[in-house]
Parts: C-alpha cells; structure tokens; sequence
C-alpha cells in the first residue's frame, strides 16, 4: 500500500516544478495513492532475471557523421520565445 | 459530378481526380466547407483555408502534368501533435499557447510530399493524455454519433479525438492521429471509423509532440481500410532525423488488400475476456471470429499471460517518460510563461507550469516524478520495465503460433460526458485491450464492426507481428467486408 | 608528497581528492545535433532546434564524439564498454532547454583505466580512473547584464563533453596538479580535448574530504567547475583547511557542492542550487544502446600517436636524455614532436646516430630555445625558429663551422629574424677560423704586443695562459677555432 501523504505530494510538485495550491495537496494524495495501489499489483509478477526493457527496437544505435549541417538559424531559435533580448533569452533574474 | 464530396473515400477520389470528374480545388472547397459546417463538433481547432487552397491548387496542376502520388489533392486534418511550419502546433495545452514551430514534422512532411491538402488542426487530449477527448485545453470534442432516437452528446474517445471526428463527420477524408496506449484505435472504435497503429519504429516521430517516447507512434484515422492503406503508406517511412526509426521498406499496403485468408492462423487470447465486460461486446467479439472462420481461416485460442499487468505497467512507463518530455514546458523558449510579480526563475517555473499543464496532465507528471525519484526507480519504473519485456515476450511466442491477433478494440462503446472523467481510472479501463501492443511496439488497427443495442458503432482490433502491418490490413479488410458496416452518424451538426 | 598534512589544532590531517574532469570533445558537431561547436559566435546563433529543446526535435549521435571517448580510455588504458547507455538527468535550470541533460549513468562508455602521475624526481604515482562517460554540456546564463533580467546563450547547449571521473587516490593540491596537467597532456595528445581551461574545454569538479591518516574516508564536498590548475590546488587547500577547522571545533562536515572563489580565497556553499537534486535518471527513450564492436576499437587504438609515458621512456633508455629533460618535452606534444624533427634532422646533416646528437639536441632546445620563447611570452607553436632550421645551426657547431660562443649570437639573430644560421654566419662572416698559419700569425702577434705578460708566464704563472687565450679570441672577434688556439699557444708561450 502506498502512502503518499501532503508533504510527499509537495515534494513531488517541487521536483517537476509545479505550483499546487495547498488545499488541492491533500486530494492529489488521494487521487496519486490510489493510482500507485493499483499499479502495485505488480509485484505479483516474478521478474527474477528479467532484462527491463527500455525499447522495444532491437537495433543499435545510428551514428551521424561528423558535419555541421544545422544551427544559424537565432531568428528561428528565439521566434517563440516569450521575451528575447540582443539575441538571448531573457529570464526573470535566477538568485543564486 | 458527385452531389456531396465530402462522402468519396480516399481511393475513389483519388481515381476521379485522375479522370479529371473533379478538382482537387473542389474537393477542397467543399471540404473547406464541411469543416466551417463542424463546429459544433469541436474538432478543429485550427483552420488553413488558405493552405488548402494553395496546396490544391498546386494537386491539380500536378494532376494535369500526369504526376499524381498517392494523396495528391487529398484534403485530410492534422492532430495538433504535429509540427505544421507556421501553424498552430500546441498539442492542445494551455502552456504551448502561441506556438508556431519553425520545422515541419516528417509525418505531415510526407503527406505534403505525397500531394495532401491540409484542412486544418484537429483538436485531442491535452498533450494526448486521455482516452475522451475531455482534457483538451480548447474543450471537449464531440462524437458525430449518438444513441439511436438520442439528442445526448458522447466523447469520441481519445486522445485523437478531433481525429476521428472529422472523419467520421465528414470534414476530412483522413486524419493523422498517435497513439501511445490506444489513441488512434479507441477513439476509431468509438466512431466507426479505421484507424491503424504501425510497428513502433515505422513512423517517424520527429516534429510528433512527444508524450511517451517509447510508445508514441502516428498512424492514419480514414473511412475505411483501403484508405488506411494508402495513408498509412505515405505517412511511413524510414527518418535518419530519429534514431528509433527503422531503416525497413514500406511495403505497398493496399496490394496486402486481397481478401484471401484462408488457411491464415488468428489468435484470440483468452485473457481479453474480462470479467464483466458488455455483453455486446463479446457479442461482437464471437461474430469476428465466425467471419474469421468464414473466410477459410483458422482460429486457435491463444495465452498472453500477463496481459492483466499492461495497463498498470503502462501507467508507470508512460508518466515516467511523460515527466521528463514535458520538462521542457518552462515558459523559457516558447508558450505561456507566467511570473508572479518579482517572481524570480524558479518562481516562473511553479506558476507556468501550474497554470499551463491541466489537471490530468499534472497528475501524470506527478505519477512520474515519483516513480523515477530516488528510492522508488526500482519498485516502479524498473519493475514495469521487466513486466514490460513479459508482455512482450507473450505476444513473441504467441505470434510463433498465430499470424494475428483479434480482440475487440475497447470495452465498450462510447460514453457519454463527465461519465468517467472525474476517476481517472476508471478512464484508463478503456485501453485495456490497446495497451498491450503498445508495450510490445505492435502494429494494431480498429475495423468498424457494428453497432451497440443503442446503436453506438463498436470495433474490432487486429494485432499483427513486428512490420508486418501487411496481415492486419488484409484481416481488417476481410472484417470490413463481412460487417458490411454502412451505418452513418446523421448529420446533426451540419 | 604523499606526506602532504595539514596541520590542525589537534594533530595532522590528510586530504583525500577525486576529480571529474568535463572535457569538451574536439568535433565539428555537436553530440546530438548538426550545429557547429565553434567558439565565438553570436548569442543562439550556433543552436538547432534540437539544441534549443523544441517541441518534437529528436538528438541524434554524432559518431566522432563516440570515437574521441573511446580514444580517450584506450589512451589510460581502460575498459571499453562495447555496450553502453544514455540516460536523461533530469533538473531544472535555465540553461538546460530540455529539463534534462542526455548523460550516461549505469553503463558508461568507458570503465576503468589509469593515469601515471609525474612527481619529479623519477618519483610516480597511479591515480585511478573509474569511468569516462559521454554527455551533454548546458547553455550560459548571464546573471549580471540587466538588472531583473537573466540572459541565456544556448551555443554551448549540446556540445560533447567526456566526463573523466577519478577514483580518490589524490592526498595532495600537487598530486591533483600532476593529476590533470597528465590528464590534459593525454588529451591533447591523441586530440580528443583541446584542453583549453580559461576557454572552459577543460574544467574540474573537486571532491576534497579531509581525515587522520588510516581512518576511513570522510565526507566529502564537491567544488564545482574550477577552471584551472592553480585554482584547483588552492581550492583544494582552503577547503581542506575548512574542513579541519570545523571538524576540530567538534562540527561535522555536510555533503554539499560549493564554489571556489578564487578572489577571496574561498570556497562557499551553493546551498541554492542544492536544494532537493534527485536527478531522475533513466534510459533516454529517444536513444538506442550505444553499441560497437571490436573492429572499431582497433581502429581506434591504431589511431593513438606515442603517448607521453611511452616517448619519455624511449627518450631516456634509447636518446640517453635524463629524466628531467626528457619530462620536460613529452609534456606537451608540440615540444616532443619539435625535439624529434630536431634529432632526425640534426643527426641526418651531421652523418651521426641520432643517439649521439640527442642530448646536445635536448640541451639547446630545454635551455636556449625555451629560455627564448619564456622571455618573448611565445610557444613552440610559434616560435620563430623552427625545428630544421635549429638543426641547421647545430650543424654548424658539430661540423666546426662555428664555435658555441658563437652559436649563440647566431641564434639570438635567427629568434629575432627568423633567417637561417648559415646565412646569418655568412653575412656577418662569422665562420671559425681553423687555419694554423693564420692562428699562429695571430698568435706571434699577441705575443710580441705583450711581452710583460710574457715574462711573468716564464717565471711560472700559468693562468695567464688564459689571458693570452682571450687576446687571440678577442683578435679574431670569436671566430678562432678555440682548440687549436690552445693546442698552438702553449709551445709558442713556453719558447
Ligand atoms: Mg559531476
Ligand atoms: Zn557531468
């Protein structure tokens, strides 16, 4: 049985930078718990060794070679961009 | 000349334009206007006219130059997960507000290349998370059909909801779609209406708004299987641009369609009897095999063991990969950015994402976050990992005995609004018979089938081996034929 | 060195270092995108769409960043892992458009190799290499140029880094010193690493934990991203220092990442960036494994020049230099590859082994050439005399053509000028007199203009042999062959 309880679910919400209003964490535990119990009926299955299983191509990995055939395109880079100055983007000050 | 063009199946139109019966400039413009006549529907949520237009124009003077290919002057619709150059591409969230790429996704690329006639941006799930159409950012769609002597709405399914609407209602003659755990076939089934998931691998993602990487793959919506064919055909093909893209011819699709099948091997697994499913489904289910039976082949009863584990794996894979794929929405590049006032980076970070992601979004993030934070990889994601090759090894060895698989597409027929959107699992039920393929990177189609006693359409799903699409869409055309489905939605909206 | 303490309050300590070095990867490309790795350009001008973490845009891998890595440990001699993965590291920041950075966890690319460090004085130690792996490099923010404003450059977003990570083995600033100026002459070597540190191609994470000698290992802090050699040793002194200090106050070290100030000469917590890192790794789904087979690791390991362990060995046993002299030049590539021009050249011209011109070949350059340089702030890259050409003046004194003395003037004219010393002896006609008529006519000259000096030699004092030596020298300005002066001058003197 999963027991995420408000701090969890704050915690989680400050790992994927998400703002959850204080009275919606303890219904979010709910919802979050009951989603985690029901995919705990797998530890039922046996994986003893079991290779996990991360894609389902069984290829390797292509190589590119080694040219420049992209980039130059700042016009394109910064189009959407919610604020861009003399070719940056601009972000509120990060306080180190 | 046709009363109404916007009812001719791709081949057909594709034949007539060669003839010369019509243009391509009107084919379009009276898809133009059945996509005006949709709104109700909801099913675009963005218009190019103007594209349609000039792409159609420039068919038809392909058309007169002998060089037509195989969409030329066919007008179709673009689930908003795919990067269209200069056009609304959101993936229907809130926190994509305003974007317009710079690039073109290799799937529309190729639709382009092959000649099609873009109408406009279909509406879907948000970020394709749902299997209703109801967490839209731009709202819910809504299905062209409903219950017989009913003024009731119903979801179209999901997440390519938009998809299959502006097919079945008449306002593309094709849709792209994606589907992760079930989005092309569901949303199909719900419809009356062919869609078909490739083998993971065979369409290429680039440009696709990722949810899930491992599983997300596009695939065509159309009216019937031979349309299917055609478009999937043009949408696939090998893209040096992904890396899990795989470097295998595509075969001629529609050729696969002879109708022969006899002395082929259909499998039906047992476990895809559910407890408690409609009896109409099951119902639905023994008649496929009769046709199955009918057309010369050979049924066998088959096992995949682990089945009942693929949706619980599924809902930890997939918010896992989500939860970093949507780590990218920070309002620094593009989309909503929201700052309290003096809010600082990270401030930026909590209010663009808390006000830009909807609730079932968030929720997956957070299933995500937390199945791949330390002290919990293990349990969750590394565990569904294992399962993961468990199911896939179930299909491998039942695909030694078989040559496809049937099972129905979902279990049940359309729902109606609300009826499942405020219990999340409850939702994710609905992809119980799709998301065992998707973890096996499986191609899988939904064939229109039949009606339900309210006379909602229901469909059948065809699983096939690794790039062998051919053999789904031959069994889906032998469906086709024998369900002699030709029930339409009345045109309610129009 | 390895006795290297600190000395506390209550005793001595030792200082216990490891050492992740990021090391941009020499490649046109950047490792998941086609966009270029040059330095220099406008701000996002050198980023794809790719790069800038678009909607949709997949990474790709560039197959030379792969084969500079797998260069990279078969030059320290590590395992090479056939198989290997990328995993997404996933964190915030603004830098990082993607909100994770594509690095290799569990299966790295490269597993255990060594790095043999130089202590001087033919003294060497093993440091330990654990793993080197493939990753990402993040963009810039620039903090400092508005006033509510961070500004960010993605065209550092995507390029390669290798991640070289050390076991702790280090006990000392010097050994961490040896440690990367090794690891930075290795790389530049086989070219896998510009090795640029004021560019940032080559920049260090400092682990320092500090205990009694014996004990078990102590907490660690994690300097991050100093950025070069100096500054890691004094880093590695104050934080050690730190360390000591709280530790004997009776405080307990917290495992935490800190910035070395190099200004104040200190370090400080990074407490704001700490803050709850659980990094998420897992397999990147948009990548395949990593996978290669043995064919190309050969091809690889045949690609690998003499590294510098090697050439300084085969400099001593088979050129006879000291140990000294022959560390010195395979420090750095250029300098071996300039010495070994010089002795083929040298020995060629002089019809010797080389065996037998290589010390006075090591000797010029280790004193005369890069005196030179030092003063004129220039490299063996640029200097202005090149390796033939100093063979060409050796030349001059193996064959006798000119005296060392001379040799001297002759170089400084050739550094200054960059013409060639047969010309400038030409020029200036400096050639050695060898002629016996001549020198003794000289020497019957200086003679009878000192016969003083003549009388006090007679009556028994010998140095002024000397003397009578330097007025033959002065006669000639130099160019007087000194042997024969001597062996001519003596019966002269004595009657
Ligand atoms: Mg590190
Ligand atoms: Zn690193």
């Amino acid at each position: 049985m999963s027991n995420i309880d408000k701090a969890t679910v704050a915690k989680i919400a400050r790992l994927a930078r998400i703002k959850i209003e204080e009275d919606k964490l303890e219904p979010l535990a709910g919802e979050l718990n009951n989603i985690l119990d029901w995919v705990e009926q797998l530890s039922e299955v046996n994986t003893d060794n079991i290779e996990p299983m991360s894609s389902v191509v069984d290829a390797k990995l292509r190589w590119r070679e080694d040219t420049v055939d992209d980039g130059d395109k700042q016009d394109s880079v910064l189009k959407n961009a919610p604020n861009a100055e003399y070719g940056f983007f601009a972000v509120p000050k990060v306080i180190e | 000349m046709m009363t109404d063009l916007t009812k001719l199946k791709i081949a057909d139109a594709r034949d007539l334009l060669k003839k010369g019966e019509f243009t391509s400039r009107e084919l379009t413009e009276a898809h133009i206007a059945a996509v005006e006549a949709s709104g109700t529907l909801n099913a675009y949520i963005e218009k190019t006219p103007d594209i349609a237009l000039a792409q159609a124009d420039a068919a038809d003077a392909v058309i007169r130059a002998g060089g037509s290919k195989s969409m030329t002057g066919i007008p179709v619709g673009i689930k908003d997960l795919f990067a269209t150059k200069g056009v609304h591409t959101q993936a229907c969230s809130h926190i994509l507000d305003g974007f317009k790429p710079e690039y073109e996704s290799s799937v529309t690329q190729n639709l382009w290349d092959d000649g099609a006639v873009m109408l406009g941006k279909l509406n879907m799930d948000e970020f394709a998370m749902g299997s209703s159409n109801e967490t839209s950012y731009y709202g819910a769609v809504k299905n062209p059909w409903r219950a017989e002597g009913s003024n009731n709405n119903y979801v179209p399914g999901g997440s390519s909801g938009g998809s299959v609407a502006s097919v079945a209602g008449y306002a593309a003659m094709g849709a792209t779609a994606s589907d992760t755990g079930g989005s092309i076939r569901q949303p199909a089934a719900f419809t009356g209406t062919f869609g078909m998931k490739p083998t993971y691998g065979r369409c290429s993602r680039y440009g696709m708004v990722a949810f899930a990487s491992s599983l997300d793959q596009a695939g065509p919506i159309t009216r019937d299987v031979r349309d299917g064919a055609i478009m999937l055909g043009s949408m696939a093909g090998y893209d040096v641009k992904d890396s899990t893209s795989v470097d295998i011819p595509v075969p001629n699709f529609e050729a696969a369609l002879t109708g022969d099948i006899r002395g082929m091997k259909i499998g039906i697994p047992q476990e895809y009897h559910l407890a408690g499913m409609p009896g109409e489904i099951e119902a639905l289910w023994h008649k496929g095999i009769e046709w199955m039976k009918a057309a010369g082949a050979e049924v066998v009863d088959i096992n995949l063991p682990h089945t009942r584990y693929a949706l619980p794996t599924y809902y930890i894979v997939a918010p896992a990969e989500a939860s970093s794929n949507l780590a990218r929405y920070d309002g620094v590049k593009y989309g909503l950015r929201n700052v309290p006032d003096g809010g600082n980076l990270d401030d930026m970070y909590y209010t663009t994402r808390g006000e830009g992601f909807g609730e079932e979004v968030k929720r997956r993030i957070m299933i995500g976050t937390y199945v791949l934070s330390a002290g919990y990889y293990d349990a969750y994601y590394l565990k569904a990992q294992k399962v993961r090759r468990l199911i896939a090894d179930d299909f491998k060895r039942a695909f030694e005995k078989v040559d496809a698989i049937l099972t129905p597409t979902a279990p049940s027929a359309a729902f109606a609004f609300g009826e499942k959107s405020n219990d999340p699992l409850a939702m994710y039920l609905n992809d119980v018979f799709t998301v065992p393929a998707s973890l096996a990177g499986l191609p899988g189609s939904s064939v229109p089938a039949g009606l339900s006693e309210n006379g909602l359409p229901l469909g059948l799903q065809v699983l096939g081996k690794a790039w062998d699409e051919e053999t789904v869409f031959r069994v889906s055309g032998v469906i086709e034929e024998a369900a002699a489905f030709s029930a339409q939605p009345e045109m309610w909206w129009r | 060195m390895s006795d290297y303490r600190i000395q506390g309050a209550k005793g001595d300590w030792e200082v216990v270092v490891g050492l992740e070095v990021h090391a941009q990867v020499i490649s046109n490309a950047k490792l998941f995108s086609g966009a270029s790795t040059e330095f220099g350009a406008e701000p996002n001008a050198q980023v794809s769409l790719v790069d800038a973490a678009m909607p949709g845009m997949l990474p790709t891998i560039n197959g030379e960043c792969v084969r500079q890595a797998v260069r990279t440990g078969l030059a320290l001699g590590a395992q090479i892992n056939k198989f290997s993965v990328f995993d997404r590291k996933n964190y915030f920041y603004a830098d990082l458009p993607q909100g994770y950075q594509i690095s290799q966890f569990k299966h790295p690319v490269v597993g255990e190799g060594i790095v043999l460090l130089d202590l001087g004085e033919g003294k060497t130690k093993e440091v330990g290499v654990e793993r080197i792996h493939l990753e990402q490099d993040a963009g810039k923010s620039m903090h400092d140029q508005h006033p509510q404003f961070t500004y960010v450059d993605l065209n550092r977003s995507g390029v390669a880094l290798m991640e070289i990570v050390s076991m702790p083995d280090m006990r000392s600033p010097d050994e961490a010193g040896a440690y990367l100026t090794k690891l930075r002459s290795i790389v530049r070597y086989i070219g896998s690493c510009d090795g640029n540190m004021e560019q940032g191609s080559m920049r260090a994470d400092v682990n320092v934990s500090v205990r009694k000698p014996g004990d078990e290992l102590g907490t660690r802090c994690e300097i991050k991203n100093v950025n070069s050699i100096r500054f890691v040793r004094q880093a590695i002194e104050v934080e050690a220092r730190r360390q000591v200090d709280i530790i004997e106050a009776g405080g307990t070290i917290d495992q935490e990442t800190r910035l070395f100030d190099p200004n104040k000469g200190e370090t400080r917590s990074m407490r704001s960036k700490e803050e709850a890192h659980d990094y998420r790794y897992f397999p990147d789904p948009d990548l395949l494994p990593l996978e290669f087979d043995d064919a190309f690791i050969e091809a690889a390991q045949d690609s690998l020049p003499e590294l510098p362990d090697v050439k300084k060995a085969r400099f001593m046993s088979a050129l006879g230099l000291n140990d000294y002299n022959a560390g010195v030049l395979v420090a750095e590539k250029e300098q071996a590859d300039y010495f070994e021009t010089l002795v083929a050249a040298l020995a060629k011209a002089a019809k010797k082994d080389e065996a037998a011109v290589a010390v006075k070949a090591s000797n010029w350059l280790t004193g005369d050439l890069f005196g030179a340089l030092n003063k004129a702030g220039k490299t063996i890259a640029n200097s202005p005399v090149t390796a033939e050409q100093g063979a060409d003046l050796l030349v001059l004194i193996e064959d006798g053509t000119i005296s060392g003395r001379i040799a001297k003037d002759v170089f400084e004219i050739m550094f200054e000028t960059g013409k060639d010393a047969a010309a400038i002896v030409e020029e200036k006609g400096l050639k050695q007199v060898s002629d016996t008529g001549a020198i003794e006519k000289i020497i019957d000259e200086v003679i009878a203009a000192n016969p003083g000096q003549l009388e006090q030699y007679r009556a028994g004092k010998d140095k002024l042999l000397g003397f009578f030596v330097g007025q033959v020298m002065k006669a000639t300005q130099g160019k007087a062959n000194p042997g024969m002066v001597n062996q001519l001058l003596k019966p002269k003197l004595d009657g």
